[in-house]
């Protein structure tokens, strides 16, 4: 028997092992991210009360508190319309910015640390690309549904003057996924808990919250405070909400800006958290 | 030999300075069972990160099933079940959630998975806890249940680090049954321990690991034969008499072994070492004669102990 011989039947089930592997690893490259996506909205049957009670809950709350109640205080309006038109855009946002801040804070310490489920996955064909992926499409979709629910409810209080106010769900929804991706390239490079969350509460989430021009415009702000608005992506969204609801009177070239960044801001987010799962999964 | 299912050459891990294993070869065929004994830090558990392709290797060969993981992870890791050190279970998703969440990230339709899922949870002896949180499991069960989740995709290799650490003495035992079973059924095992017993009653052939190194390969049989007496006399003197008791005991069985609180005398008769002790004038407080073990070749081969 030649070399050969002996050769060729092994290399041939060693074809095999591998061809199998090949095949089997095709459906999870291309899915993955779905699959994960799949495994987030399941595992809320633990906390669907809560969300949902955050969905309903929170926007009658504001509307009636600030659009209803602080709104009597300022018969006048702002900038033209009513003071519940002016804040709607503003808290739609906020409650993107509330859904995804939630999101991309605990649940990422979670998962690395305390319930490792990222190594559980990334143990089986999910790269650390698709568990963010999927986390991030998981995201997406509960704050569309919150944020579309707060836009029914704001246009039940008759807060919707434009045609092209549906939109604003989107704008809403591009803020705080954008938000969302900045938090989560910073919160997945956290090893060590050191109360690093509620100092992002504290010093990133209610500062971004007050001073966006969420209650009052930006322009009423000190000269030197207004540029902490310009780079507020909570500001840009708010006030691309504005334009959407109401028409609000802006030059074309500002609301390209509003985009630009919030897709920007993502997009960039996106991809250093991809980039800093991939190196923590592989250790 | 059939084709190995894993072929590692030079493998190398390194961490900045450090160095977690250090240019390590072992084959392992199908249908084997296969363990990594050494100590806690030895380079166990990167080398089976490695194995499970999410781990990058610093330099040396790795195949797995015929493919390099550097270029095939999750073709790779499609094919293979891991049970972590770890537990990484989802907690907050029912015990038989967690199965189907995991069979969907290898691509299974749900009905594979329901089913599978369902003969898995008989297997771990969890039928009757299917709609039970996580958290309310025993160690014992969640270590059944990671061990399910890992069987979901029928892999080729089932990867083990440390699959029985920190488990009660009548939990280990369920488990062993159960991966008993798997290698029957001609699953291939790679397992890490650092517990003999364990390496004894799984594995067909083993490395001994230290520092990153593999110090002696076999059979669990054929090491102790090669490394230590066919059997192993254990005197204790009381600690202060320990050092003097050994000087004196110079030159009784094969070797000696001396212990901060006893001696161990290797030999093919320990009873007549026993004797011969008692001749010389001296009364160890206690003495046993055992078999030898894999910790006796871990002595013999790094001076040190399997568990400090």
């Amino acid at each position: 028997m030649t070399a050969t011989d002996r050769a060729a039947p092994t290399a041939g089930a060693q074809r095999e092992d591998a061809r199998r592997a090949l095949a089997a690893g095709e459906a999870p490259r291309r899915w993955g991210s779905w699959y994960i996506a799949e495994h987030r909205i399941r595992a809320m049957k633990g906390y669907a009360g809560d969300a949902l009670f955050q969905s309903f809950g929170n926007p009658l709350i504001y509307l009636f508190a600030l659009g209803v109640g602080l709104a009597s205080l300022v018969p006048q309006g702002v900038e033209g319309v009513s003071y519940l038109q002016f804040v709607a855009p503003a808290l739609m946002a906020a409650a993107a910015m509330t859904v995804t801040a939630n999101e991309t804070s605990y649940p990422i310490l979670l998962g690395f640390k305390w319930n490792p489920i990222f190594f559980g996955m990334n143990a089986s064909p999910i790269t650390g690309a698709q568990i963010v992926n999927g986390m991030f499409i998981h995201i997406a979709l509960r704050t569309v549904v919150t944020v579309a629910i707060y836009c029914g409810i704001i246009a039940l209080f008759g807060a919707i003057t434009s045609p092209l106010g549906w939109l604003a769900i989107l704008a809403a929804s591009m803020t705080g996924l954008a938000i969302g991706a900045a938090i989560s390239s910073y919160t997945s490079t956290i090893t060590e808990d050191r109360g690093q969350m509620a100092m992002l509460q504290r010093f990133g989430i209610t500062p971004l919250f007050l001073f966006s021009g969420t209650f009052f415009p930006l322009e009423q702000l000190p000269v030197f405070l207004q540029p902490i608005g310009w780079i507020s992506p909570l500001w840009h969204g708010t006030e691309l909400g504005r334009v959407l609801t109401y028409g609000m009177d802006e030059p074309a070239w500002l609301t390209a800006t509003h985009v630009g960044y919030l897709v920007t801001l993502f997009a960039v987010g996106l991809w250093a958290t991809r980039r800093h799962f991939t190196r923590r999964l592989d250790k | 030999m059939p084709q190995p299912v894993i072929t590692a050459r030079n493998l190398t891990k390194k961490y900045g300075d450090f160095t977690a294993v250090d240019g390590i070869d072992f084959d392992v065929a199908p249908g084997e069972s296969f363990g990594l004994l050494g100590p806690n830090g030895a380079g166990k558990s990167t080398t089976m990160r490695m194995v499970g392709a999410v781990s990058t290797r610093t330099a040396g060969d790795l195949e797995i099933l015929g493919l390099d993981p550097n270029d095939h992870g999750p073709d790779i890791r499609s094919q293979l079940g891991v049970v972590p050190q770890q537990d990484n279970l989802d907690q907050e998703l029912r015990v038989r959630d967690n199965l189907l969440v995991y069979g969907r990230y290898f691509g299974l339709p749900r009905s594979v998975i329901a089913e599978r899922a369902d003969a898995l949870l008989e297997f771990a002896q969890l039928a009757d806890r299917t709609k039970a949180k996580v958290d309310d499991l025993s160690g014992g069960m969640k270590r059944r249940l990671t061990i399910a989740r890992a069987l979901i995709n029928e892999p080729r290799i089932l990867l083990l680090d440390e699959p029985t650490t920190g488990l009660d003495p009548q939990a280990r035992h369920i488990l062993w049954d159960r991966l008993f079973r798997l290698k029957e059924q001609g699953t291939t095992l790679v397992l890490t321990t650092h517990y003999m017993d364990e390496a004894e009653q799984l594995c067909d052939r083993l490395v001994v690991v230290d520092k990153g190194r593999i110090m002696a390969e076999g059979s669990p049989a054929a090491l102790i034969r090669e490394y230590s007496s066919k059997e192993v006399l254990e005197v204790r003197f009381g600690s202060d008499r320990n050092a003097e008791a050994a000087e004196r005991l110079q030159g009784i069985g094969e070797r000696l072994e001396v212990l901060p609180d006893r001696i161990l005398v290797y030999s093919g008769n320990g009873e007549a070492e026993l004797e011969r002790i008692t001749q010389l004038g001296l009364h160890p407080i206690t003495s046993l004669v055992r078999r030898s073990s894999l910790e006796d070749v871990f002595l013999r081969l790094t001076g040190r102990s399997l568990i400090e």
